[in-house]
Protein backbone atom coordinates (compact mmCIF):
# COMPACT_ATOMS: atom_id res chain seq x y z
CA UNK A 1 0.00 0.00 0.00
CA UNK A 2 1.57 3.09 -1.28
CA UNK A 3 1.48 6.11 1.36
CA UNK A 4 0.62 9.26 0.51
CA UNK A 5 4.15 10.68 0.66
CA UNK A 6 4.84 7.94 -1.92
CA UNK A 7 1.86 8.39 -4.13
CA UNK A 8 3.13 12.25 -4.56
CA UNK A 9 6.55 11.26 -6.55
CA UNK A 10 4.29 9.06 -8.50
CA UNK A 11 2.03 11.86 -9.21
CA UNK A 12 5.38 13.47 -10.60
CA UNK A 13 6.87 10.30 -12.13
CA UNK A 14 3.43 9.72 -14.60
CA UNK A 15 3.94 13.59 -15.76
CA UNK A 16 7.81 11.88 -16.97
CA UNK A 17 7.45 8.67 -18.34
CA UNK A 18 4.27 5.91 -18.25
CA UNK A 19 3.45 4.32 -15.31
CA UNK A 20 4.03 0.63 -14.94
CA UNK A 21 0.97 -1.71 -14.73
CA UNK A 22 1.51 -2.43 -10.69
CA UNK A 23 2.10 1.14 -10.24
CA UNK A 24 -1.24 2.15 -12.13
CA UNK A 25 -2.83 0.01 -9.84
CA UNK A 26 -1.63 0.75 -7.14
CA UNK A 27 -2.06 4.72 -7.77
CA UNK A 28 -5.46 4.03 -8.58
CA UNK A 29 -6.22 1.86 -5.25
CA UNK A 30 -5.13 4.76 -3.27
CA UNK A 31 -6.83 7.50 -4.73
CA UNK A 32 -10.21 5.79 -4.10
CA UNK A 33 -9.51 6.19 -0.83
CA UNK A 34 -7.90 9.25 -0.21
CA UNK A 35 -9.23 12.94 -1.40
CA UNK A 36 -5.69 14.90 -0.51
CA UNK A 37 -3.80 12.71 -2.86
CA UNK A 38 -6.61 13.06 -5.44
CA UNK A 39 -6.78 16.67 -5.02
CA UNK A 40 -2.33 16.80 -5.29
CA UNK A 41 -3.17 14.66 -8.90
CA UNK A 42 -5.35 17.50 -9.80
CA UNK A 43 -2.74 20.25 -9.13
CA UNK A 44 -0.22 18.31 -10.92
CA UNK A 45 -2.04 18.75 -13.69
CA UNK A 46 -3.31 22.49 -13.22
CA UNK A 47 0.71 23.74 -12.63
CA UNK A 48 1.22 22.38 -15.67
CA UNK A 49 -1.38 23.87 -17.62
CA UNK A 50 -0.56 26.93 -15.68
CA UNK A 51 2.77 27.03 -16.82
CA UNK A 52 1.96 25.93 -20.33
CA UNK A 53 0.45 29.27 -20.40
CA UNK A 54 2.92 30.81 -19.29
CA UNK A 55 5.31 29.60 -21.75
CA UNK A 56 3.03 30.73 -24.23
CA UNK A 57 3.21 34.36 -22.61
CA UNK A 58 -0.05 34.30 -21.91
CA UNK A 59 1.08 35.41 -18.39
CA UNK A 60 1.82 39.09 -18.56
CA UNK A 61 0.79 42.17 -19.86
CA UNK A 62 -2.93 41.99 -18.39
CA UNK A 63 -3.49 45.83 -17.99
CA UNK A 64 -3.17 45.90 -14.33
CA UNK A 65 -6.66 46.13 -12.72
CA UNK A 66 -7.39 49.68 -11.23
CA UNK A 67 -5.82 49.07 -7.86
CA UNK A 68 -6.29 51.36 -4.82
CA UNK A 69 -2.54 51.73 -4.21
CA UNK A 70 -1.27 49.46 -1.39
CA UNK A 71 1.32 51.40 -0.90
CA UNK A 72 3.80 49.00 -2.48
CA UNK A 73 5.50 49.50 -5.94
CA UNK B 1 -1.49 42.09 -42.13
CA UNK B 2 -2.39 45.70 -40.31
CA UNK B 3 1.01 47.29 -38.81
CA UNK B 4 2.62 45.85 -36.02
CA UNK B 5 3.88 48.75 -34.53
CA UNK B 6 7.81 48.57 -32.90
CA UNK B 7 6.37 50.10 -30.43
CA UNK B 8 3.92 47.52 -29.81
CA UNK B 9 7.38 45.20 -29.48
CA UNK B 10 8.81 47.41 -27.68
CA UNK B 11 5.69 47.37 -24.94
CA UNK B 12 6.19 43.42 -24.56
CA UNK B 13 10.05 43.94 -23.29
CA UNK B 14 9.37 44.49 -19.81
CA UNK B 15 7.48 41.12 -19.78
CA UNK B 16 9.98 39.49 -21.69
CA UNK B 17 12.41 40.56 -19.59
CA UNK B 18 10.70 38.99 -16.49
CA UNK B 19 10.18 35.33 -18.66
CA UNK B 20 13.36 35.65 -19.34
CA UNK B 21 15.26 36.30 -15.80
CA UNK B 22 13.18 34.11 -14.14
CA UNK B 23 14.30 31.10 -16.32
CA UNK B 24 18.09 32.17 -16.51
CA UNK B 25 18.48 33.60 -13.50
CA UNK B 26 20.93 35.59 -14.92
CA UNK B 27 19.94 39.09 -15.48
CA UNK B 28 23.05 40.30 -18.05
CA UNK B 29 22.08 36.82 -20.47
CA UNK B 30 17.89 37.80 -19.97
CA UNK B 31 18.36 40.86 -21.05
CA UNK B 32 20.39 40.23 -23.96
CA UNK B 33 18.37 37.61 -25.44
CA UNK B 34 15.35 39.78 -24.76
CA UNK B 35 17.43 42.69 -27.19
CA UNK B 36 18.53 39.61 -29.85
CA UNK B 37 14.70 38.60 -29.81
CA UNK B 38 13.04 42.12 -29.92
CA UNK B 39 15.61 42.66 -32.81
CA UNK B 40 15.25 39.48 -34.68
CA UNK B 41 11.21 39.86 -34.62
CA UNK B 42 11.55 43.21 -35.85
CA UNK B 43 13.58 41.80 -38.77
CA UNK B 44 11.00 39.41 -38.97
CA UNK B 45 7.95 41.70 -38.82
CA UNK B 46 6.85 41.03 -42.09
CA UNK B 47 6.38 37.21 -41.28
CA UNK B 48 4.54 37.73 -38.10
CA UNK B 49 1.01 36.64 -40.13
CA UNK B 50 -1.38 37.74 -37.49
CA UNK B 51 -2.69 33.74 -36.40
CA UNK B 52 -1.37 34.25 -33.23
CA UNK B 53 -0.93 37.59 -31.25
CA UNK B 54 2.12 39.68 -31.49
CA UNK B 55 2.97 38.64 -27.72
CA UNK B 56 2.53 34.56 -28.08
CA UNK B 57 4.87 35.16 -31.69
CA UNK B 58 7.21 37.19 -29.81
CA UNK B 59 7.47 34.70 -26.81
CA UNK B 60 7.71 31.67 -28.85
CA UNK B 61 11.16 33.97 -30.55
CA UNK B 62 12.57 34.40 -27.07
CA UNK B 63 11.56 30.87 -25.88
CA UNK B 64 13.80 29.42 -28.92
CA UNK B 65 16.53 31.62 -28.31
CA UNK B 66 16.61 30.72 -24.32
CA UNK B 67 16.69 27.09 -25.38
CA UNK B 68 19.46 27.63 -27.51
CA UNK B 69 20.91 28.84 -25.02
CA UNK B 70 20.51 26.65 -21.87
CA UNK B 71 21.62 23.80 -24.71
CA UNK B 72 24.64 25.61 -24.81
CA UNK B 73 25.25 26.70 -21.16
CA UNK B 74 23.83 23.88 -19.13
CA UNK B 75 27.63 22.53 -18.05
CA UNK B 76 27.18 25.41 -16.16
CA UNK B 77 24.87 23.66 -13.42
CA UNK B 78 27.15 21.67 -11.56
CA UNK B 79 26.22 18.47 -9.99
CA UNK B 80 27.47 19.20 -6.57
CA UNK B 81 24.49 22.54 -6.85
CA UNK B 82 21.80 19.86 -7.83
CA UNK B 83 22.77 17.60 -5.14
CA UNK B 84 23.02 20.74 -2.59
CA UNK B 85 20.19 22.66 -3.85
CA UNK B 86 17.76 21.68 -1.33
CA UNK B 87 19.06 21.92 1.94
CA UNK B 88 15.37 22.16 3.93
CA UNK B 89 14.28 19.32 1.41
CA UNK B 90 13.84 16.86 4.44
CA UNK B 91 11.98 19.56 6.83
CA UNK B 92 8.83 20.33 4.05
CA UNK B 93 8.49 16.96 3.89
CA UNK B 94 7.99 16.78 7.51
CA UNK B 95 5.92 19.53 7.46
CA UNK B 96 3.15 17.73 4.51
CA UNK B 97 3.67 14.53 6.17
CA UNK B 98 3.14 12.71 9.42
CA UNK B 99 5.45 9.37 10.04
CA UNK B 100 3.90 6.65 7.98
CA UNK B 101 3.94 9.38 5.24
CA UNK B 102 0.10 10.32 5.22
CA UNK B 103 -0.95 13.67 4.91
CA UNK B 104 -0.85 15.87 8.01
CA UNK B 105 -4.72 17.77 8.57
CA UNK B 106 -2.99 21.46 7.78
CA UNK B 107 -1.23 20.44 4.53
CA UNK B 108 -3.85 17.90 3.17
CA UNK B 109 -5.09 19.64 -0.09
CA UNK B 110 -8.20 20.54 -1.10
CA UNK B 111 -9.69 21.77 -4.13
CA UNK B 112 -7.99 24.75 -6.14
CA UNK B 113 -10.22 27.17 -7.45
CA UNK B 114 -10.73 27.57 -11.60
CA UNK B 115 -7.09 27.91 -13.04
CA UNK B 116 -8.94 29.13 -16.11
CA UNK B 117 -10.78 32.16 -14.18
CA UNK B 118 -7.74 32.72 -12.26
CA UNK B 119 -4.94 32.85 -14.97
CA UNK B 120 -7.05 36.25 -15.80
CA UNK B 121 -5.84 37.97 -13.28
CA UNK B 122 -2.49 40.03 -12.64
CA UNK B 123 -2.73 38.57 -9.05
CA UNK B 124 -2.70 34.98 -9.84
CA UNK B 125 0.50 35.59 -12.29
CA UNK B 126 2.30 37.62 -9.94
CA UNK B 127 2.54 34.79 -6.89
CA UNK B 128 3.21 32.34 -9.69
CA UNK B 129 6.19 33.70 -10.30
CA UNK B 130 7.01 34.45 -6.97
CA UNK B 131 6.54 30.79 -6.60
CA UNK B 132 8.79 29.80 -9.57
CA UNK B 133 11.40 32.54 -8.28
CA UNK B 134 11.84 30.87 -4.83
CA UNK B 135 12.48 27.12 -5.82
CA UNK B 136 16.03 26.76 -5.75
CA UNK B 137 18.12 27.67 -7.95
CA UNK B 138 19.49 24.76 -9.85
CA UNK B 139 16.00 22.74 -9.21
CA UNK B 140 14.72 25.52 -10.29
CA UNK B 141 16.62 25.58 -13.51
CA UNK B 142 16.04 21.92 -14.46
CA UNK B 143 12.43 22.45 -13.60
CA UNK B 144 12.11 25.41 -16.61
CA UNK B 145 13.62 23.09 -19.54
CA UNK B 146 11.78 20.48 -18.52
CA UNK B 147 7.97 22.74 -18.08
CA UNK B 148 8.56 25.81 -20.02
CA UNK B 149 10.92 25.16 -22.58
CA UNK B 150 9.81 21.82 -22.88
CA UNK B 151 13.18 19.69 -23.04
CA UNK B 152 12.21 15.93 -22.43
CA UNK B 153 13.37 14.83 -19.03
CA UNK B 154 16.07 12.71 -20.78
CA UNK B 155 17.53 15.14 -22.43
CA UNK B 156 17.64 17.32 -19.03
CA UNK B 157 19.32 14.25 -17.55
CA UNK B 158 22.17 13.56 -19.87
CA UNK B 159 22.76 17.29 -20.83
CA UNK B 160 23.53 17.48 -17.02
CA UNK B 161 24.91 14.19 -16.39
CA UNK B 162 22.43 12.68 -14.06
CA UNK B 163 20.85 9.80 -14.33
CA UNK B 164 17.13 9.51 -15.25
CA UNK B 165 15.96 8.92 -11.83
CA UNK B 166 17.92 11.70 -9.98
CA UNK B 167 16.42 13.91 -12.73
CA UNK B 168 12.79 12.64 -11.64
CA UNK B 169 13.48 13.32 -8.22
CA UNK B 170 14.50 17.00 -8.43
CA UNK B 171 11.52 17.23 -10.86
CA UNK B 172 10.00 15.89 -7.98
CA UNK B 173 10.45 18.16 -5.85
CA UNK B 174 10.35 21.42 -7.40
CA UNK B 175 6.64 20.45 -8.24
CA UNK B 176 5.79 18.94 -4.28
CA UNK B 177 7.23 22.83 -3.20
CA UNK B 178 5.78 24.75 -6.43
CA UNK B 179 2.60 23.54 -5.40
CA UNK B 180 3.14 23.87 -1.47
CA UNK B 181 3.70 27.56 -2.25
CA UNK B 182 0.87 28.09 -4.98
CA UNK B 183 -1.51 26.95 -2.38
CA UNK B 184 -0.59 29.29 0.16
CA UNK B 185 -0.55 32.18 -2.09
CA UNK B 186 -3.75 30.99 -4.19
CA UNK B 187 -5.31 27.81 -3.45
CA UNK B 188 -6.50 28.88 -0.01
CA UNK B 189 -5.33 31.70 1.17
CA UNK B 190 -7.72 31.97 3.81
CA UNK B 191 -6.61 28.78 5.39
CA UNK B 192 -4.87 30.25 8.10
CA UNK B 193 -7.76 30.81 9.96
CA UNK B 194 -9.00 27.67 10.08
Amino acid sequence: MLSCKQVTEVCSAELERPLKLGEQMSLKAHLMMCSGCTNYRRQMKTLRQVMQAYAEGKAIGEPPPTEQGDGRS
Amino acid sequence: MQGISAEALLSLRADMLRFAQIQLRNSDAAEDLVQESIEAALRKLSSFAGQSTLKTWVFAILRNRIIDHLRQASRTVTLSSLVNDDEDWQESLEALFNERGGWRDGPRPVSWPDPEQSMQTRQFWAVFETCLDHLPAATGRVFMMREFLGFESDEICSQLGITTSNCHVILHRARLKLRTCMDTGWGRPEVASC
